[in-house]
């Protein structure tokens, strides 16, 4: 959270005498990393029911549909408890430290890379000005420690899932990347709450792709690249169950088994939030608009905004709308992840490279440079 | 003996990160603090990485350095540079060289204490001469308090000031130019040629 003020007061209210800085970074830093931790486990168990619920519907079943009552929707807390109690096995052979300190890695990096993520516009965990690219830089950081996994375990499955995933995203970081400059270069900013800020007008769909149409095939090279990143279907060869049992995860069991989970949805999660902030519009929607709109009504003729007191620079309805606005988006893209996963087959690893590299690279390239054109065109 | 001098490794680090955050809290407050933590991951992991016998933890050890170096960065306002450090260092660098290495067997051989002598006294005399030269261009401030450094954390400003300076630019559109060309040319040379594919010379065995 960023109102360190908000702290500052609160702990004022506590200790009327001067508070420390170190006391309000402290409190802001245990109070944002709490809502970030609930916010991931909450969001992978949802991530993991819905996973079950597309699949199932997919293929004509259910999916779930007794534990908790409606459509199963205890399902995943029941698979949780019985992660956590079930036995914490380290294989003889494996590389013991290694082996522990993978998961942490892979699931703190992605925590990381979630500071940066906007909740609502002026809700956030940390404001970075590079924002996007901290996000990418953090999303590195978990292929490390999915390759340390797959090396730790001493097990040739497991080896050569971390293989195939340094070869993919070394591969696919590159498109991904590039596709991500053609919306930066529109946005002018790195920051997704600015970002989101640069889409707003024209009855909130003002969004970067109605605004230059290179960002439409921009659009779906970041999708494929992001698919590729998150180790999703048709790129799941990392984890590949009907070929490497499961890949890198092969010797991971319990709740360490389950952090390599909760980082895959919570990574699925966050490419989605990029996408939609630098491709959809970030917070902007007609609902967006129309909340903001009854805001400035409210706040006088003038549109002066005369209450700025309290928690929020905007009242709560604008927040909320422009917040579950967001969160609608990036689920949807969540969705359409799930989709792609459940009607393609997987793709061998020369074609997943061969994509990478003769395909979607240039062809980011090539939308890049016609972005820039157009921008140089109109401006 | 060996596991005597491994342990006594791990604990001499941790007790010299130790004896380092104490002295930079002390000295520096919680800047001081980051400012030892940080620099004792980056000498830290560059020590583990010279000093482990596995291939593969010496180069999982260049993650903290590189971590480090990134904190450091972060530390003098550099965002950019922080996020350029991570993003290629460990994202695209480390990751080549884990992959690399990762098919290297554990070399199982003792580890030779002269050669690891002869390193460290190469690596000191390095250290030095890098050292004294720094020492002798760079004029130490000793003002209370320093001149404010220019903060070039915004992206913008830093694609500004490369455009402003125009000699700049053509060097860095030139290095990238050379980087495209490096890279389209490895490709061309690792590529197997068409006749490569006419008689396979094993068959196919596979996953």
């Amino acid at each position: 959270m960023q109102h360190g003020n908000l702290v500052h007061e609160l702990l004022s209210g506590v200790a009327p005498e001067a508070v420390p800085e170190w006391a309000t970074i402290l409190v802001t830093a245990v109070i944002g990393v709490s809502v970030l931790v609930g916010l991931v486990s909450v969001l992978a168990m949802f991530s993991v029911w819905l996973e079950r619920k597309v699949s199932g519907h997919i293929q004509c079943r259910y999916g779930p549909m007794y534990v908790g009552g409606w459509h199963g929707w205890a399902q995943s807390l029941a698979d949780g408890v019985k992660l956590l109690m079930k036995e914490d096995m380290i294989p003889l052979g494996a590389d013991r430290v290694l082996f522990v300190l993978a998961p942490a890695l892979v699931l703190g990096s992605i925590f990381g890379a979630m500071a940066a993520m906007p909740l609502a516009p002026g809700f956030y965990f940390a404001d970075i000005n590079l924002g996007v690219f901290f996000i990418l830089g953090m999303s590195a950081l978990t292929t490390i420690g999915v390759i340390m996994s797959g090396w730790a375990s001493n097990s040739k499955w497991s080896l050569y899932g971390a293989m195939r995933e340094a070869a993919q995203v070394v591969a696919y970081e590159i498109p991904l990347g590039i596709s991500l400059l053609a919306p930066l270069m529109v946005a002018g900013t790195f920051n997704l709450l600015e970002a989101s800020e640069a889409q707003s007008g024209w009855f909130g769909m003002k969004w970067f792709v109605f605004q230059n149409p290179f960002l439409i095939p921009a659009a779906v090279l970041f999708f494929v690249a992001a698919l590729a990143e998150t180790k999703r279907a048709p790129f799941d060869l990392p984890e590949a169950e009907s070929e490497l049992v499961a890949g890198f995860m092969t010797e991971y069991s319990g709740i360490r088994w389950s952090f390599f989970f909760m980082e895959e949805y919570a990574a699925m999660f966050l490419m989605s939030i990029v996408g939609a902030v630098f491709f959809f519009g970030g917070f902007e929607s007609p609902f967006t608009s129309l909340a903001e709109w009854a805001f400035v009504a409210e706040s006088g003729a003038d549109g002066v905004v005369t209450e700025a007191a309290g928690i929020f620079e905007l009242p709560l309805l604008y927040h909320v709308t422009a917040g579950t606005v967001l969160a609608a988006k990036a689920l949807f893209g969540v969705f359409l992840m799930m989709w792609v996963r459940w009607t393609l087959p997987r793709v061998r690893i020369d074609q997943v490279m061969t994509m990478g590299y003769k395909y979607l690279t240039p062809l980011a390239l090539v939308v890049v440079l016609a972005t820039g054109f157009w921008e140089l065109i109109l401006s | 003996m060996a596991m005597g001098i491994e342990r006594g490794f791990y604990a001499l680090l941790g007790l010299a990160a130790l004896a380092g955050a104490g002295w930079g809290l002390s000295s520096g407050g919680v800047g001081g603090l980051l400012f030892a933590g940080f620099a004792a991951l980056t000498l830290g992991g560059a020590l583990v990485c010279i000093w482990e016998r596995s291939v593969v933890r010496s180069a999982f050890a260049l993650l903290a350095t590189f971590g480090g170096v990134a904190g450091l960065f972060l530390l003098l306002g550099a965002d950019f540079l922080a996020m350029a450090q991570i993003l290629i260092y460990v994202g695209g660098i480390l990751a080549l060289i884990l992959f690399g290495v990762m098919l290297s067997p554990p070399d199982p051989t003792e580890r030779k204490l002269s050669r690891v002598g002869l390193g460290l006294a190469a690596g000191g005399g390095a250290f030095a001469w890098v050292g004294a030269k720094v020492a002798a261009t760079v004029h130490w401030s000793q003002a209370a308090t320093p001149p404010p450094a220019p903060k070039l954390s915004h992206a913008r400003e830093i694609g500004v000031g490369f455009l402003a300076a125009d000699q700049y630019v053509v060097a860095f559109e030139l290095a990238a130019v050379v980087l495209t060309v490096a890279l389209v040319a490895a490709v061309y040379i690792a590529r197997r040629k068409v006749a490569d594919f006419e008689e396979p010379a094993e068959p196919e065995g596979g996953i």
